[in-house]
């Protein structure tokens, strides 16, 4: 227990001692000032405008923004899905694989686009070495990328301070504007992903990660893994080479590897934290915002480190005696299994390297918690800061009426369209997930999906969509969407259903909020910034720092607090098996 | 017209990043991997008289020959009791593919599995282990790891083994407990993650003294 303890407790002192390093950097390359790393990879930035024509000191207004973002990822779906479906023409296919079946390629590709990395196949009898880096990995980049950029161009517009309006004029040629799409896009890439993946990837095959070109050997598959990993815990992405993710021993075969993962999964989402903080010119308001995460994401782990601790029913009734192990590898053990779940759900990761299918009936419920909350506990790399901001609008909202003033952000009066937009990306993904489980739920079509019987059925379904619709990817795996009776894809089937509704609910997840993001970023960016008064309502401070726990919390608990009583709660409170 | 330039330059950039981070960069991580640390990066194979009998980092369970055969006509194994036995695996111990058990916490067949596991268990190791019952198992022995392949179990597993072990092998149990302690290892910086014995390892060291 007490060792259990201090290695949670270990970590999060790692994390908050790297958070303002990171978060500090970060802030530079986005306000585009010099870092260390210029020699290198202002080089490969300065390259990369060159090839694309663009130039990056044109700045662009949120429409033009939003287009750009859209039209990047859509040239991302339709280059994956053309590399998927053509693996008899890939070199390096010793295995002879064939392509998986159109739908489950459309829910794959959906799903690795939009930082989703949800996965109805398994790696390492599905993909070929072509098909896991030269479309996976470069996706897990991309996406984590956009992420980035689009939360960067949120904080901007929230920072951008225009004292005198009258010079914010239709000549002004950066009235209105929210940054340059392609410079974020690149710098997040050249100077945050790119070197610290090289890094960790070089760090985990000294653990033992795989990385080879060579064919399966010795009956043991193989293949470029620690590139893929990297960025897979990097970029939140979470989609593994193999099918049992970060549990494999060739993905994640020590303590040190572990720790590696765990602390690259969490990095850059706390870190963003800080950057908003300098970005704003306050590093106070980005600690308040790193605070509020990390008391909800405290609270997760401690609860899914007790819940696994206590063990099953099922183990109980056969007579053991001690915690869950079922599902879990023991050099994780129950502690850093636990953590990983906590880690990988309240990010928006969905790398495991436990089965989730496995955990107890309230340690389920944590990642499902987790999710609820938006994915806004730290989220993925750039939308879990925009989601945060988004619900940090609200709260200031909901200040502001309880203290009768106008409700003001950093000086920016909040008004009707943004309270409006804010609404709908708030409840927007929570109304993909629950329509898209309703639907599986009460029409035959889910059916054939679920494993499990009993209550288990129900969370397996609703896990799926919450996963989905927040960009998670972690699974309770039970659930089916690929029929697959051979290594390499032949005689293999889709679940229409499944693949389909899923990859819409990801792309709708995804896309949804971050325009309503941009038309937010849009609608903050020009406005005038008041100074501030003694009635301000302050949001550096321990205060609002509760009050948007509770919005944050409030919000997932009305949503979902009904689904979530019919599957895990359920199982949480009873020893009856089913 | 702006709109198809922001296409071409879309396109342009996806294809120009595809050829860095899918190609550059994975290439570049082998090239550094295979020069500095091929071993590892290849997949830890370990070496028995110059041929590989495995890998470190794949836990897979010794067998022995029953002589009987099932329905299929496949032979039956059963478990080498003078080797050390890796935890129950759902994958059968397959190292080309992976897959959770995927047993729910309130499942009748999960509880069926476990009694089933426990049995077998005891009747491996009772023998050399008097007063063995399912309340003093290591819960590793008999829950299904997640890859199906987890390498190590835990000392308390592995102590309980090496009495069996010894008796099948008539070996000194100092001797085995000796070899059991050679091939565990302690937590990162005495902090993170699990102490365990890595079974594949020891498994080797026990045949090499055989020969010897």
């Amino acid at each position: 227990m007490a060792q259990g303890i201090l290695q949670i407790a270990c970590f999060c002192a790692l994390i908050v001692a790297v958070v303002p390093l990171l978060g500090g950097h970060m802030a530079r390359v986005f306000r585009g000032e010099h870092t260390l790393l210029d020699p290198v990879s202002g080089r490969l930035e300065r390259g990369a405008y060159r090839v694309l024509g663009v130039d990056p000191t044109r700045q662009q207004d949120w429409k033009a923004y939003a287009r750009a973002v859209l039209l990047f990822s859509a040239a991302g779906w339709l280059l994956l899905f053309v590399i998927l479906r053509t693996q008899t023409l890939h070199p390096l296919n010793s295995g002879d694989f064939h392509s998986a079946p159109w739908d489950v390629t459309f829910n794959t590709v959906s799903s690795f686009v939009t930082n989703t990395n949800w996965q109805f196949y398994g790696g390492e009898t599905t993909m070929t070495y072509v098909s896991q880096a030269v479309g996976l990995t470069v996706q897990n980049f991309v996406s984590a990328a956009v992420g980035i950029a689009v939360a960067v161009a949120l904080v901007r517009a929230v920072a951008n301070r225009r004292q005198d309006t009258r010079q914010d004029t239709p000549t002004d040629p950066n009235a209105g504007t929210i940054g340059n799409f392609w410079q974020d896009l690149t710098r997040a890439i050249t100077h945050v992903l790119l070197p610290i993946a090289f890094i960790a990837a070089l760090l985990l095959v000294g653990q033992g990660v795989l990385q080879t070109l060579g064919a399966t050997a010795h009956g043991v598959a193989r293949g470029p893994v620690a590139s893929q990993e990297a960025i897979k815990e990097l970029g939140t992405n979470g989609g593994g080479f193999f099918n049992v993710n970060s549990a494999h021993p060739f993905e994640n075969p020590t303590a040190f590897s572990n720790l590696i993962e765990l602390f690259l999964i969490l990095v850059i989402p706390a870190s963003l934290t800080a950057t908003y903080g300098r970005m704003v010119g306050n590093r106070r308001q980005g600690w308040a915002i790193f605070g509020a995460m990390s008391l909800l994401f405290v609270i997760s782990v401690a609860v899914v480190f007790a819940a696994e601790r206590h063990g099953t029913p099922a183990q109980q009734l056969a007579g053991l005696v001690g915690g869950n192990l079922e599902g879990k590898e023991l050099r994780n053990g129950t502690t850093m299994s636990s953590l990983f779940t906590a880690v990988t759900t309240v990010t928006s990761c969905g790398a495991v390297n436990s089965a989730f299918e496995s955990l107890t009936g309230i340690g389920g419920l944590v990642p499902m918690a987790n999710m609820a909350y938006g994915e806004s506990v730290f989220g993925g790399v750039g939308t879990g800061l925009y989601t945060m901001l988004m619900y940090v609008l609200l709260a200031v909202f909901i200040g502001g009426l309880m203290v009768g003033r106008t409700p003001e952000f950093l000086g920016k009066k909040i008004e009707a369209r943004e309270i409006k937009l804010v609404s709908l990306g708030v409840l927007a993904t929570p109304l993909l997930v629950l329509l898209g489980s309703g639907v599986a739920l009460a029409t035959k079509y889910g059916a054939p999906s679920i494993y499990a019987t009993g209550p288990q059925g129900f969370s397996e379904t609703l896990y799926a969509y919450m996963s989905q619709a927040n960009n998670n990817g972690s699974a309770f795996a039970g659930y089916t969407g690929f029929l697959q009776p051979n290594a390499g894809n032949l005689d293999s089937n889709g679940v229409t259903f499944a693949d389909i509704v899923g990859g819409l609910v990801m792309l709708g997840g995804r896309f949804l909020p971050i325009i309503i993001v941009l038309a937010i970023a849009g609608s903050l960016t020009g406005k005038r910034v008041a100074p501030a008064g003694a009635g301000t309502l302050r949001t550096d401070t321990g205060t609002f720092g509760g009050l948007l726990i509770g919005v944050v919390v409030l919000i997932g608990a009305l949503t979902f607090f009904p689904a979530l009583l019919l599957g895990p709660v359920v199982q949480g409170l009873t020893t009856h098996l089913f | 017209m702006p709109l198809p330039k922001e296409v071409l330059t879309a396109i342009r950039a996806m294809v120009v990043l595809t050829l860095v981070l899918g190609l550059a960069y994975p290439l570049a991580v082998t090239g550094v991997a295979q020069v500095v640390m091929p071993g590892k990066a290849n997949g830890s194979f370990i070496k028995q008289d110059g041929k590989v009998v495995g890998s470190k980092l794949l836990g897979v369970a010794p067998t022995i020959d029953t002589g009987r055969k099932d329905a299929d006509g496949n032979p039956i194994t059963a478990p080498d009791p003078a080797f050390f036995q890796p935890r129950p695996s759902a994958t059968g111990y397959a190292t080309d593919t992976s897959f959770f058990s995927n047993r729910g916490p309130n499942s009748d067949t999960a509880r069926q599995f476990y009694k089933d596991e426990i049995a077998a268990y005891l009747a491996l190791n009772a023998k050399s282990n008097p007063g063995l019952k399912a309340s003093t198992i290591p819960v590793d022995a008999v829950t299904t790891s997640a890859s199906g392949v987890d390498p190590d179990i835990s000392i308390a597993n592995a102590t309980i083994q090496a009495r069996r072990v010894a008796a099948a092998r008539g070996l000194d149990l100092s001797k085995v407990m000796a070899l059991v302690s050679d091939h565990t290892h302690g937590r990162f910086v005495g902090v993170f993650g699990e102490r365990g014995v890595n079974v594949p390892e020891l498994n080797l060291a026990l045949s090499n003294q055989k020969a010897a």
